[in-house]
């Protein structure tokens, strides 16, 4: 009972999404939302849903913090399981775990506060996918070095033992041996990493500029679908409310078929071995 | 043809570069987890007071302090506990202990609780606002806040005391069936008190969740900053209160930073508390 009660929640939830979004999708918005240029739902003259820029912000301030964070965590947790002592090694991963238990909001803070202004002096006005993007891959990066540093600590021990055994370097076993053998594992960290991307709201809203456009460049501002549901969530009304519904309902779409997507890779990589 | 002599410098230099390019890339995290703590000090700090963890929030923030706030926090939270541990623990209990793993209403509702990890804290906030504010009635409040931080923690829960029940040992079952005792005497008097400390470390885990929450509770529990009189009330947490001073509140920055300290100085503890709790119960059941 209290089971079907857990597992039913998210039944509930999406059954909510779907029954709010169904307005916007009934009344035929959806060519509106590729097709119409600006994001004014609430204009009583002209309403205008264009959800295509919001959808592109969302991606590509996900796929820089990715990009950012990604190669840097994979390369702190190869250092960490090759190269640093193991007294150090264990304070680094405290310093790491500490770091992934920095909430989303301190990281927003500090980058409307530090980083922001430091972007303006580079490039104005700050508030961009650059600082988003930033800010996006500071909060990622334990995960990944963290799930990587799991991942590089399963590679057998009698696998780098044979690859010394062979005279290889350090740099040989890391890129021949250890990174091959643990790719999936690496792997499902980045993509639990992204999916943790796509759904983060606050840190994102603090930083990114929050208007509806496509960005010329990474200097732009722009606004996730998350930052549209936080900023408009409060005084949305019929269909303007329903298309943040709809909005929310792609977010747990997204989400969850990463989710899956992990489920099913371990799954099968469970048969396997 | 590379000479040997050549050939080895070569893979000096290799390792060395990975070396180097780890070295950077590890410490790269470090320094910027202490910049993010220095600027919060740096800024924070002269704020911060005993007044300012008592007082109630005057000038919008920016002066006074934050002892509302963190009475609403500490509301929210209990409650999100007090709501979501028997349902978690319980949907635990009978993954673990009464159906076969694999079967299909067991997949069904593992695959449901780890879709639920994964919906955005922001879509929580949504389907709160809609469904606890409004359709339940409960308006902006403390009690609606709770309730949505319950559905969000409730996966972790689940989680964690699937995960202590399971590593107990095998032979707890068979011994206890062998001495007579009906399976409601096994859970009560064996299995959950043995799993005690490692569904403690998710509860743990719940709590700094909780905490670090805002999007789902900015449209939930909303914004007041009186000294909340029952969960009834509306009231900010800390974490709203933050994004509250460094977004609508000129000059706030100060007064957010501290607060930023604070919240930070609270997980810090939990999460320590945590990783002991953890590290005493696989000592005792895995060394």
């Amino acid at each position: 009972m209290l089971a079907l009660l857990s597992g039913s929640v998210v039944l509930l939830i999406v059954w909510f999404l779907v029954a709010g979004a169904l307005p916007a999708l009934r009344d035929g918005y959806l060519p509106r939302l590729l097709f119409d240029e600006h994001w004014q739902p609430g204009s009583a003259r002209d309403p205008q849903f264009a959800l295509m820029p919001m959808l592109a912000a969302s991606v590509l301030v996900t796929a820089l913090a990715a990009l950012l964070a990604a190669p840097l965590g994979i390369a702190g947790a190869v250092f960490h399981r090759f190269y640093l002592p193991k007294r150090l090694a264990v304070w680094n991963q405290r310093m790491l775990e500490l770091l992934a238990g920095v909430p989303s909001i301190v990281f927003g803070f500090w980058g409307l506060t530090v980083l922001v202004p430091l972007i303006n002096r580079l490039h104005p006005p700050g508030q961009s996918l650059l600082a988003a993007g930033i800010v996006l891959a500071l909060m990622i990066l334990p995960t990944i070095a963290l799930t990587s540093q799991s991942a590089l600590r399963s590679v057998p021990e009698s696998q780098l033992l044979a690859a010394a055994g062979l005279g290889m370097g350090r740099f040989a076993t890391v890129f021949h041996i250890a990174l091959p053998s643990a790719r999936s594992g690496i792997g499902s960290g980045v993509l639990l990493a992204i999916a943790r991307a796509v759904g983060e709201t606050m840190a994102v809203v603090m930083v990114c500029g929050n208007i509806a456009k496509f960005p010329g460049s990474v200097f732009d501002p722009v606004r996730p679908v998350t930052a549209t549901i936080a900023l408009e969530m409060g005084y949305a009304s019929s269909s303007h409310k329903a298309l943040l519904y709809l909005a929310g309902l792609i977010l747990v779409l997204v989400t969850g078929a990463l989710t899956g997507w992990l489920a099913f890779g371990k799954r099968n990589a469970g048969e396997v071995s | 043809m590379k000479s040997p002599v050549s050939r080895r410098n070569h893979r000096r230099f290799s390792d060395l570069a990975c070396g180097i390019v780890g070295a950077v890339a590890a410490s790269l995290t470090l320094v910027v987890l202490g910049c993010i703590v220095w600027d919060l000090l740096r800024l924070g700090l002269p704020h911060l007071s005993w007044l300012f963890l008592t007082g109630e929030v005057a000038d919008g923030g920016r002066s006074g302090g934050i002892g509302p706030v963190l009475v609403s926090t500490v509301m929210i939270v209990v409650i999100a506990l007090a709501v979501a541990i028997p349902p978690g623990v319980g949907c635990a209990l009978w993954l673990s202990e009464f159906v076969r793993p694999g079967t299909v209403p067991a997949r069904a509702i593992t695959g449901g609780v780890d879709l639920l990890a994964s919906v955005p804290s922001i879509v929580f906030g949504l389907f709160g606002m809609a469904f606890f504010a409004q359709v339940l009635g409960l308006g902006f409040s403390i009690l609606s806040g709770g309730l949505t931080l319950a559905c969000m923690i409730l996966p972790l829960l689940v989680r964690t005391t699937l995960t202590a029940l399971q590593s107990l040992p095998v032979d707890l079952r068979p011994s206890a069936a062998a001495l007579g005792l009906t399976q409601t005497t096994t859970i009560r008097k064996i299995l959950l008190p043995a799993a005690l400390p490692g569904i403690l470390v998710g509860v743990t885990i719940g709590v700094a969740r909780s905490l670090s929450e805002t999007a789902a509770l900015i449209f939930t529990s909303g914004y007041a900053t009186r000294w909340p009189d029952s969960p009834g009330d509306s009231g900010r947490a800390l974490s709203v209160h933050i994004y509250d001073l460094a977004m609508n509140i000129p000059n706030g920055a100060a007064a957010a930073s501290a607060s930023a300290l604070v919240l930070l100085l609270m997980i810090l503890v939990i999460n320590s508390f945590a990783s002991f709790l953890a590290e005493r119960w696989l000592r005792r059941y895995h060394s």
